[in-house]
Protein backbone atom coordinates (compact mmCIF):
# COMPACT_ATOMS: atom_id res chain seq x y z
CA UNK A 1 0.00 0.00 0.00
CA UNK A 2 1.19 3.22 -0.69
CA UNK A 3 2.02 6.05 1.91
CA UNK A 4 -0.44 8.73 1.89
CA UNK A 5 -0.28 11.87 4.40
CA UNK A 6 -3.68 13.89 4.73
CA UNK A 7 -4.19 16.91 6.63
CA UNK A 8 -8.01 17.93 7.54
CA UNK A 9 -8.49 19.96 10.39
CA UNK A 10 -9.50 17.77 13.31
CA UNK A 11 -11.94 20.89 14.82
CA UNK A 12 -14.22 23.41 12.45
CA UNK A 13 -16.71 25.67 12.76
CA UNK A 14 -20.17 25.10 11.21
CA UNK A 15 -20.01 26.74 8.08
CA UNK A 16 -16.27 27.40 7.85
CA UNK A 17 -13.88 27.25 5.28
CA UNK A 18 -11.40 24.28 5.64
CA UNK A 19 -8.51 23.80 3.26
CA UNK A 20 -8.39 19.97 2.41
CA UNK A 21 -4.57 18.71 1.57
CA UNK A 22 -3.30 14.79 0.56
CA UNK A 23 -0.25 14.05 -0.88
CA UNK A 24 0.30 9.46 -1.47
CA UNK A 25 3.72 8.43 -2.86
CA UNK A 26 3.42 7.03 -6.29
CA UNK A 27 6.51 6.74 -9.15
CA UNK A 28 3.23 8.51 -11.85
CA UNK A 29 5.41 6.54 -14.22
CA UNK A 30 4.44 8.98 -17.35
CA UNK A 31 4.44 5.83 -20.29
CA UNK A 32 6.69 8.10 -22.46
CA UNK A 33 9.66 7.92 -20.60
CA UNK A 34 12.00 4.54 -22.83
CA UNK A 35 14.39 2.84 -20.55
CA UNK A 36 17.71 1.86 -21.20
CA UNK A 37 17.35 -0.26 -24.44
CA UNK A 38 14.94 2.52 -25.56
CA UNK A 39 11.89 0.66 -24.90
CA UNK A 40 8.95 2.18 -23.60
CA UNK A 41 8.20 2.17 -20.15
CA UNK A 42 4.62 1.40 -19.47
CA UNK A 43 1.70 3.99 -17.99
CA UNK A 44 1.73 3.69 -14.49
CA UNK A 45 -0.52 6.65 -13.17
CA UNK A 46 -2.94 7.61 -11.13
CA UNK A 47 -6.33 8.32 -13.12
CA UNK A 48 -8.79 9.79 -10.54
CA UNK A 49 -9.20 11.15 -7.30
CA UNK A 50 -12.57 11.46 -5.08
CA UNK A 51 -13.35 12.84 -1.82
CA UNK A 52 -16.25 11.98 -0.24
CA UNK A 53 -18.10 13.91 3.37
CA UNK A 54 -20.24 11.69 5.20
CA UNK A 55 -21.05 9.55 1.68
CA UNK A 56 -21.26 12.91 -0.23
CA UNK A 57 -18.91 13.93 -3.33
CA UNK A 58 -17.24 17.30 -2.34
CA UNK A 59 -14.31 17.22 -4.89
CA UNK A 60 -12.71 14.95 -8.07
CA UNK A 61 -9.93 15.42 -9.95
CA UNK A 62 -9.03 13.31 -13.36
CA UNK A 63 -5.17 12.97 -13.21
CA UNK A 64 -2.95 12.56 -16.58
CA UNK A 65 0.53 11.60 -17.16
CA UNK A 66 1.67 15.00 -16.86
CA UNK A 67 1.22 14.90 -13.53
CA UNK A 68 4.31 14.62 -11.01
CA UNK A 69 5.47 12.14 -8.92
CA UNK A 70 3.86 11.64 -5.52
CA UNK A 71 0.68 14.28 -6.39
CA UNK A 72 0.03 16.39 -4.29
CA UNK A 73 -3.55 17.91 -4.21
CA UNK A 74 -5.03 20.70 -1.90
CA UNK A 75 -8.76 21.78 -2.33
CA UNK A 76 -11.23 24.09 0.11
CA UNK A 77 -14.58 22.79 1.55
CA UNK A 78 -17.34 24.05 4.01
CA UNK A 79 -17.17 22.20 7.22
CA UNK A 80 -20.83 21.49 7.59
CA UNK A 81 -21.09 17.92 9.73
CA UNK A 82 -18.77 16.24 11.87
CA UNK A 83 -17.87 12.71 10.17
CA UNK A 84 -15.58 11.39 8.39
CA UNK A 85 -13.52 12.89 5.15
CA UNK A 86 -12.93 9.64 2.27
CA UNK A 87 -10.42 10.26 0.01
CA UNK A 88 -9.63 7.64 -2.74
CA UNK A 89 -7.07 7.46 -5.61
CA UNK A 90 -7.42 5.08 -8.15
CA UNK A 91 -5.19 4.40 -11.29
CA UNK A 92 -3.55 2.13 -13.27
CA UNK A 93 -2.50 -1.98 -12.97
CA UNK A 94 -5.44 -1.92 -10.57
CA UNK A 95 -3.94 0.37 -8.08
CA UNK A 96 -6.84 1.60 -5.30
CA UNK A 97 -6.20 3.40 -1.91
CA UNK A 98 -9.08 4.47 0.47
CA UNK A 99 -7.36 7.13 3.51
CA UNK A 100 -10.23 8.56 6.06
CA UNK A 101 -9.78 11.13 8.21
CA UNK A 102 -12.44 12.76 11.22
CA UNK A 103 -13.56 16.16 11.40
CA UNK A 104 -15.38 17.35 14.03
CA UNK A 105 -17.89 20.18 13.86
CA UNK A 106 -19.02 22.79 16.21
CA UNK B 1 9.09 19.34 -11.75
CA UNK B 2 9.45 18.98 -15.51
CA UNK B 3 13.33 18.27 -15.48
CA UNK B 4 12.27 14.54 -15.89
CA UNK B 5 9.92 14.76 -18.78
CA UNK B 6 11.27 17.58 -21.00
CA UNK B 7 10.87 16.62 -24.61
CA UNK B 8 12.92 18.88 -26.30
CA UNK B 9 13.82 19.18 -29.98
CA UNK B 10 17.86 18.77 -31.09
CA UNK B 11 18.17 22.04 -31.66
CA UNK B 12 16.31 23.26 -28.32
CA UNK B 13 19.07 20.29 -26.62
CA UNK B 14 22.06 21.90 -28.65
CA UNK B 15 21.41 25.04 -28.20
CA UNK B 16 20.79 24.77 -24.49
CA UNK B 17 24.01 23.02 -23.94
CA UNK B 18 25.68 25.69 -25.85
CA UNK B 19 24.07 28.68 -23.19
CA UNK B 20 25.05 26.57 -20.75
CA UNK B 21 28.42 26.03 -21.18
CA UNK B 22 28.85 29.67 -22.45
CA UNK B 23 28.07 30.27 -18.74
CA UNK B 24 30.39 28.38 -17.41
CA UNK B 25 32.90 29.45 -19.46
CA UNK B 26 31.99 32.62 -18.28
CA UNK B 27 32.28 32.04 -14.94
CA UNK B 28 35.17 30.17 -15.00
CA UNK B 29 37.05 33.29 -16.74
CA UNK B 30 35.17 35.86 -14.20
CA UNK B 31 36.97 33.64 -11.72
CA UNK B 32 40.26 33.38 -12.71
CA UNK B 33 40.94 36.86 -11.54
CA UNK B 34 39.55 36.40 -8.25
CA UNK B 35 41.06 34.15 -5.60
CA UNK B 36 38.68 32.08 -3.87
CA UNK B 37 37.81 32.39 -0.30
CA UNK B 38 35.93 30.93 1.52
CA UNK B 39 32.62 32.41 3.46
CA UNK B 40 32.78 33.69 6.70
CA UNK B 41 30.79 32.19 9.44
CA UNK B 42 28.08 34.40 9.86
CA UNK B 43 27.63 34.74 6.11
CA UNK B 44 26.25 31.05 5.63
CA UNK B 45 22.95 30.55 4.14
CA UNK B 46 21.21 27.10 4.02
CA UNK B 47 19.56 26.17 0.29
CA UNK B 48 16.22 26.91 1.90
CA UNK B 49 16.85 30.42 1.67
CA UNK B 50 17.28 30.49 -2.13
CA UNK B 51 13.99 28.48 -2.69
CA UNK B 52 10.90 30.19 -3.63
CA UNK B 53 8.11 30.66 -0.93
CA UNK B 54 5.88 27.70 -2.36
CA UNK B 55 9.06 25.58 -1.56
CA UNK B 56 10.01 26.38 1.85
CA UNK B 57 6.20 26.28 2.51
CA UNK B 58 6.52 22.54 0.98
CA UNK B 59 9.51 21.46 3.09
CA UNK B 60 8.12 23.33 6.52
CA UNK B 61 4.80 21.65 6.44
CA UNK B 62 5.00 18.01 7.51
CA UNK B 63 1.91 16.71 5.40
CA UNK B 64 3.11 18.44 2.58
CA UNK B 65 6.70 17.71 2.87
CA UNK B 66 6.99 14.66 0.29
CA UNK B 67 10.05 13.46 2.51
CA UNK B 68 8.16 12.67 5.01
CA UNK B 69 6.66 9.51 2.62
CA UNK B 70 10.08 8.68 2.82
CA UNK B 71 10.00 9.20 6.98
CA UNK B 72 7.19 6.95 7.31
CA UNK B 73 8.77 4.32 5.31
CA UNK B 74 11.91 4.50 7.40
CA UNK B 75 9.79 4.39 10.60
CA UNK B 76 8.36 0.86 9.66
CA UNK B 77 11.64 -0.26 8.77
CA UNK B 78 13.17 0.68 12.19
CA UNK B 79 10.61 -1.67 13.88
CA UNK B 80 10.79 -4.59 11.39
CA UNK B 81 13.22 -7.80 11.86
CA UNK B 82 15.80 -8.20 9.09
CA UNK B 83 18.78 -10.70 8.34
CA UNK B 84 19.62 -14.21 9.97
CA UNK B 85 19.88 -12.63 13.18
CA UNK B 86 16.19 -11.53 13.29
CA UNK B 87 16.66 -8.38 14.91
CA UNK B 88 15.67 -4.85 13.89
CA UNK B 89 17.38 -1.13 14.62
CA UNK B 90 14.58 -0.81 17.57
CA UNK B 91 15.59 -3.97 19.27
CA UNK B 92 19.22 -2.62 19.93
CA UNK B 93 18.77 1.26 19.56
CA UNK B 94 15.54 1.56 21.09
CA UNK B 95 13.05 4.27 20.97
CA UNK B 96 13.70 6.37 17.37
CA UNK B 97 13.22 9.75 18.39
CA UNK B 98 14.43 9.77 22.31
CA UNK B 99 17.90 7.24 20.86
CA UNK B 100 18.72 8.77 17.40
CA UNK B 101 18.37 12.26 18.37
CA UNK B 102 21.35 14.57 17.09
CA UNK B 103 22.84 11.16 15.35
CA UNK B 104 22.80 12.42 12.08
CA UNK B 105 24.33 15.68 12.80
CA UNK B 106 27.44 13.98 13.66
CA UNK B 107 27.77 11.92 10.23
CA UNK B 108 30.43 11.25 8.55
CA UNK B 109 32.30 10.11 12.08
CA UNK B 110 35.44 8.21 12.58
CA UNK B 111 34.93 4.13 12.69
CA UNK B 112 37.66 2.74 14.31
CA UNK B 113 37.49 -0.47 12.87
CA UNK B 114 37.89 1.01 8.59
CA UNK B 115 40.04 3.64 10.04
CA UNK B 116 38.38 6.47 8.32
CA UNK B 117 35.49 8.48 8.56
CA UNK B 118 32.12 6.76 7.39
CA UNK B 119 28.95 8.28 6.32
CA UNK B 120 25.31 7.09 7.97
CA UNK B 121 24.28 5.06 4.57
CA UNK B 122 27.61 3.09 5.04
CA UNK B 123 26.67 3.08 9.42
CA UNK B 124 23.49 1.37 8.35
CA UNK B 125 24.90 -1.28 6.24
CA UNK B 126 27.51 -2.19 8.99
CA UNK B 127 24.72 -2.35 11.34
CA UNK B 128 22.72 -4.34 8.81
CA UNK B 129 25.93 -6.88 8.07
CA UNK B 130 27.09 -7.33 11.55
CA UNK B 131 24.26 -6.98 13.54
CA UNK B 132 21.75 -7.91 11.99
CA UNK B 133 23.76 -10.44 9.74
CA UNK B 134 21.41 -9.19 6.62
CA UNK B 135 22.43 -7.83 3.28
CA UNK B 136 23.67 -4.46 2.98
CA UNK B 137 20.95 -1.96 1.64
CA UNK B 138 21.94 -0.50 -2.29
CA UNK B 139 22.88 3.14 -2.05
CA UNK B 140 19.78 5.23 -3.37
CA UNK B 141 17.66 2.13 -2.67
CA UNK B 142 14.05 3.15 -1.38
CA UNK B 143 14.93 1.38 1.91
CA UNK B 144 18.68 3.23 2.36
CA UNK B 145 16.72 6.60 1.57
CA UNK B 146 13.96 5.68 3.85
CA UNK B 147 15.98 4.92 6.79
CA UNK B 148 18.66 7.72 6.24
CA UNK B 149 15.81 10.05 6.43
CA UNK B 150 14.20 8.44 9.45
CA UNK B 151 16.94 8.79 11.59
CA UNK B 152 18.21 12.46 9.73
CA UNK B 153 14.49 13.49 11.01
CA UNK B 154 15.51 12.89 14.18
CA UNK B 155 18.24 15.35 14.29
CA UNK B 156 15.89 18.14 12.69
CA UNK B 157 16.94 21.43 14.09
CA UNK B 158 20.22 20.27 15.80
CA UNK B 159 22.95 22.26 14.96
CA UNK B 160 25.60 20.34 12.43
CA UNK B 161 28.49 18.64 15.25
CA UNK B 162 32.18 20.37 14.04
CA UNK B 163 33.70 16.77 12.95
CA UNK B 164 37.38 18.08 13.11
CA UNK B 165 39.31 15.89 15.55
CA UNK B 166 42.83 14.45 15.45
CA UNK B 167 41.59 11.19 13.88
CA UNK B 168 39.30 13.15 11.16
CA UNK B 169 41.58 16.07 10.20
CA UNK B 170 43.14 14.19 7.19
CA UNK B 171 39.86 12.93 5.72
CA UNK B 172 38.49 16.73 5.79
CA UNK B 173 41.46 18.25 4.59
CA UNK B 174 41.64 15.60 1.75
CA UNK B 175 37.65 16.54 1.30
CA UNK B 176 38.41 20.44 0.76
CA UNK B 177 41.39 19.82 -1.48
CA UNK B 178 38.71 18.06 -3.47
CA UNK B 179 36.39 21.10 -2.94
CA UNK B 180 39.20 23.56 -4.28
CA UNK B 181 40.37 21.32 -7.36
CA UNK B 182 39.31 22.30 -10.21
CA UNK B 183 38.27 18.88 -12.69
CA UNK B 184 36.69 17.80 -15.39
CA UNK B 185 36.05 19.03 -18.78
CA UNK B 186 34.78 22.58 -18.17
CA UNK B 187 37.62 23.05 -15.27
CA UNK B 188 35.70 24.02 -12.68
CA UNK B 189 35.90 23.75 -9.11
CA UNK B 190 33.05 23.24 -5.98
CA UNK B 191 34.54 26.54 -4.54
CA UNK B 192 34.08 28.60 -7.62
CA UNK B 193 30.23 28.18 -7.62
CA UNK B 194 29.33 27.67 -4.16
CA UNK B 195 32.26 29.72 -2.59
CA UNK B 196 32.84 32.68 -5.20
CA UNK B 197 29.37 33.04 -6.99
CA UNK B 198 26.80 31.94 -4.64
CA UNK B 199 23.53 34.10 -4.89
CA UNK B 200 24.28 34.20 -8.54
CA UNK B 201 22.49 32.13 -11.39
CA UNK B 202 23.69 29.44 -13.33
CA UNK B 203 21.52 28.28 -16.59
CA UNK B 204 18.59 30.79 -14.41
CA UNK B 205 18.85 28.70 -11.80
CA UNK B 206 20.26 30.33 -7.82
CA UNK B 207 23.27 29.13 -6.92
CA UNK B 208 23.53 28.30 -3.57
CA UNK B 209 26.42 27.82 -0.77
CA UNK B 210 26.75 24.21 -1.25
CA UNK B 211 25.93 22.98 2.54
CA UNK B 212 24.58 19.85 2.91
CA UNK B 213 22.00 20.74 5.85
CA UNK B 214 18.94 18.54 4.61
CA UNK B 215 20.12 15.49 3.14
CA UNK B 216 18.82 12.71 2.58
CA UNK B 217 16.02 15.18 0.41
CA UNK B 218 13.19 15.75 -2.14
CA UNK B 219 14.23 17.13 -5.04
CA UNK B 220 11.46 18.55 -7.47
CA UNK B 221 13.42 17.88 -10.20
CA UNK B 222 14.23 14.06 -9.16
CA UNK B 223 10.75 13.88 -8.29
CA UNK B 224 12.15 11.90 -5.62
CA UNK B 225 14.83 11.72 -2.23
CA UNK B 226 18.25 11.66 -3.01
CA UNK B 227 21.25 11.56 -0.80
CA UNK B 228 24.06 13.68 -0.62
CA UNK B 229 25.96 11.67 -2.94
CA UNK B 230 23.68 11.76 -5.56
CA UNK B 231 23.70 15.32 -5.45
CA UNK B 232 27.54 15.32 -5.49
CA UNK B 233 27.68 13.01 -8.27
CA UNK B 234 24.69 15.47 -10.34
CA UNK B 235 27.47 18.07 -9.83
CA UNK B 236 30.62 16.17 -11.00
CA UNK B 237 28.43 15.32 -14.07
CA UNK B 238 27.56 19.39 -14.66
CA UNK B 239 31.34 20.16 -14.11
CA UNK B 240 32.18 17.64 -16.81
CA UNK B 241 34.17 15.97 -14.52
CA UNK B 242 34.22 11.52 -13.72
CA UNK B 243 31.59 10.69 -10.34
CA UNK B 244 32.83 8.33 -8.36
CA UNK B 245 31.06 4.96 -7.58
CA UNK B 246 28.35 5.88 -4.62
CA UNK B 247 29.85 4.82 -1.53
CA UNK B 248 33.68 5.87 -2.26
CA UNK B 249 36.02 7.45 -0.22
CA UNK B 250 36.49 10.46 -2.09
CA UNK B 251 32.94 11.21 -1.59
CA UNK B 252 33.10 10.50 1.86
CA UNK B 253 35.67 12.52 2.69
CA UNK B 254 33.95 15.64 0.73
CA UNK B 255 30.87 14.93 2.86
CA UNK B 256 32.52 15.17 5.85
CA UNK B 257 34.59 18.62 4.65
CA UNK B 258 30.67 19.68 3.89
CA UNK B 259 29.82 19.31 6.93
CA UNK B 260 32.66 20.80 8.55
CA UNK B 261 31.80 23.73 6.96
CA UNK B 262 28.07 23.69 7.54
CA UNK B 263 29.30 23.04 11.58
CA UNK B 264 26.51 24.89 13.79
CA UNK B 265 24.17 25.05 11.12
CA UNK B 266 20.65 23.35 11.81
CA UNK B 267 19.99 19.99 10.45
CA UNK B 268 16.87 20.16 7.91
CA UNK B 269 16.40 16.40 6.94
CA UNK B 270 14.27 15.79 5.01
CA UNK B 271 14.61 19.06 3.47
CA UNK B 272 12.97 20.14 -0.31
CA UNK B 273 14.57 21.67 -3.03
CA UNK B 274 13.90 22.75 -6.66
Amino acid sequence: MARALINVPPKAKRGEVIEIKTLISHEIESGFRPDSVGKLVPRDIITLFVATYNGQEIFRADLHPAIAANPFISFFTVATESGKIEFKWTGDNGFSQTETAAITVE
Amino acid sequence: MTGRRVAASPCRVSCRVLSRAFVLAALVIANSFTSGAEIPLAQRQSGYEFMTRETRAMQDDDTTNPGMLWVLDGEALWSRKAGEAGKSCADCHGDAPANMKGVAARYPAFNAARNRPINLEQRVNLCRTEQQKAAPLAFESKDMLALTAFIGRQSRGMPIADPMNDRTRPFIEAGRDMFFRRQGQINLSCAQCHDDNWGGKLAGVPIPQGHATGYPLYRLEWQAMGSLQRRLRNCLTGMRAESFPLGADDYVDLEIFLMWRARGMPVETPAVRP
